[in-house]
């Protein structure tokens, strides 16, 4: 058996209880720090293959970044949790279906090794050895720069679309607003801001006019 | 396999790996304890104060009784709290910052690498546990069930990950230039440089400083921000939210966010000497300065970094939010996205990419 055995073990079945918890508890908040944890133990998983890259990128994006902002929007949220409990039941055959779809589709892609041995060995990318001096980092990278480039962009380009999607659904341009405009600021100098006036005794002070800045 | 086999294959490693912890943990702890004094004393003179002057010679013990004080307070709980998450909230900060220190070298001498961890991936785990540091915050204003812990923490996600955006893209210029990820070839490869190419011998000018000038402001910036320091620190802005995302929080709890939050600051300092500022190596590598250990010139250069982070908690206002957002999004994203296009362009058509 050996440390990395049982250190799989360890981080499997964490991740699986941690997965399970995702969708049984009651609280949204908390349902988003099991799914840290399940974050977690996954990038374990990852450094057991090998695959320490991965691993790092899977915890700063995913937990540092996307989690981050599950985690912001989910709190703001006011959920009616008896009301979310109660479109459990009506949900629950198209959910069914949905996470009975996943399940084939991944037991395809993790079996078909099993099935068919030589497509395997047309899909596999080269994995480094130990002793061939190949870092995990450097063999990713020759393989989503080179082979898989394409790919790689156009999951990019997709991102990209969706986020410049998502900021002109949001972005209004409200007219009457004042916004601060730093080099106007910078710009302004004492003889703009500061008017010198001579006052007469007995007089009220007539100001020559606003001066913007 | 034999009893002895088991110990030699496994429980012989993780001794060494527990001693090594233990002794950088304990280093690094006693040297937060003066760092916070020095923090406090520098914001003091800067004030014409005298700062902390009571306990021990020239208050040098303050941080101790620091301590002591906030273990000997009663922890309280408010009632409407999240019990769980607000004490693990505080536990959280306190261990991530503490976890970075795993990976971060010290010197490099003949006894090998002062390093716990010699991850090849080193700095992107720095990366990771750093931009863990942002949960102990948004879970303790959280769980708090307060409204000041909440604004503070909302703050500080945004604020966190707007300046690990900037972060990551420095750390990407500094990569291209080195060809590693791992910490301590980082530093070595720091060894040759600009002072090198035109006929200097190993000095200061060959640290990634001058060849990267304009990204080592923009990380020291932004590691001001991620740290939540002065002018940054909007997430406890004591002004506008009483003490932001600490405000329920008292005793132990508290004492391990104050905790939590310093490593992250020495973490960052440790970080910019590695990345920026040569790591363990002598300013100028000529003999006097080359028989000094490396460990004192890595120590002399963080306590340098850690300076100039007290100096600008003494001298500068703290920014408006939108303010910080549009330095974080509009002035450091585009300036280190365009420092990567360069760097990289200039490294692969100027035929010296390592």
């Amino acid at each position: 058996m050996g440390l990395s055995a049982f250190f799989f073990y360890v981080f499997a079945i964490l991740s699986v209880l941690a997965g399970a918890m995702v969708i049984l508890a009651k609280n949204p908040v908390h349902a988003v720090l099991f799914l840290i944890l399940a974050f977690f133990n996954a990038a374990g998983l990852f450094i057991l293959l090998g695959a320490e890259f991965l691993a790092m990128v899977l915890v700063i994006v995913y937990v540092g970044a996307v989690a981050v902002l599950f985690l912001f929007v989910v709190m703001m949220l006011d959920v009616d949790f008896a009301a979310l409990r109660a479109g459990f039941i009506t949900n629950a055959p198209l959910a069914s279906l949905v996470g009975g779809i996943v399940l084939v589709e991944l037991v395809m892609v993790l079996g078909f090794a099993y099935v068919s041995p030589e497509v395997a060995g047309v899909a596999a990318a080269p994995f480094p050895t130990a002793g061939s001096g190949i870092s995990n980092t450097e063999a990713l990278g020759r393989l989503i720069y080179t082979r898989y480039v394409f790919f790689f962009q156009g999951a990019g380009l997709v991102l990209l679309i969706a986020m410049i999607g998502a900021i002109v659904l949001t972005l209004r341009h409200k007219p009457g607003i004042k916004r601060q405009s730093i080099a106007v600021q910078n710009a302004r100098t004492p003889e703009m801001a500061i008017e010198v006036v001579k006052v007469e005794p007995g007089q009220a002070i007539v100001p020559s006019g606003e001066t913007r800045g | 396999m034999t009893a002895l086999e088991i110990w030699w294959g496994y429980g012989w490693p993780l001794a060494i790996m527990v001693v090594q912890s233990l002794v950088l943990l304990v280093g690094l702890l006693v040297a937060i304890a003066f760092l916070l004094l020095m923090d406090r004393k520098i914001w003091a003179a800067v004030q014409m104060r005298r700062g902390p002057n009571v306990v021990g010679p020239f208050g040098l013990l303050q941080s101790f009784a620091d301590l002591l004080k906030f273990v000997l307070k009663e922890p309280v709980i408010p009632a409407g709290a999240e019990r769980a998450v607000f004490l693990l909230a505080p536990l959280a900060t306190a261990t991530f910052a503490l976890a970075a220190w795993a990976v971060i070298p010290l010197n490099e001498d003949g006894f090998g690498r002062w390093v716990v961890s010699d991850l090849n991936v080193g700095i992107l785990y720095i990366l990771a546990i750093s931009s863990l540091g942002v949960y102990g915050i948004i879970m303790g204003g959280w769980a708090s069930n307060s409204k000041y812990p909440f604004m503070g923490s909302l703050r500080s996600a945004a604020q966190m990950i707007s300046y690990e955006v900037s972060i990551g893209f420095v750390i990407i210029t500094v990569l291209l230039l080195v060809g590693s990820l791992n910490m301590t070839d980082i530093v070595n490869a720091q060894r040759t440089g600009i002072g090198t190419a035109v006929g200097l011998p190993n000095t200061l000018f060959d640290w990634n400083w001058l060849v990267l000038f304009p990204m080592f402001v923009v990380f020291f910036i932004s590691a001001l921000a991620e740290t939540n320091r002065p002018p940054f620190d909007l997430p406890e802005a004591e002004s506008e939210l009483v003490a932001g995302y600490m405000v329920e929080y008292g005793s132990t709890p508290y004492l391990l966010y104050m905790l939590g939050e310093y490593v992250a600051i020495v973490t960052m300092c440790a970080l910019t000497t590695i990345l920026f500022l040569g790591g363990w190596l002598a300013p100028i590598q000529v003999l006097p300065f080359t028989l000094v250990p490396g460990i004192i010139w890595f120590l002399l250069k963080l306590v340098f970094v850690f300076f100039l982070i007290s100096m600008v908690k003494a001298m500068v206002p703290r920014y408006r939010y939108d303010q910080l957002m549009r330095l974080g999004w509009k002035v450091f994203l585009p300036l280190s996205l365009a420092m990567v296009v360069v760097v990289a362009g200039v490294l692969h058509y100027g035929g010296i990419a390592p």
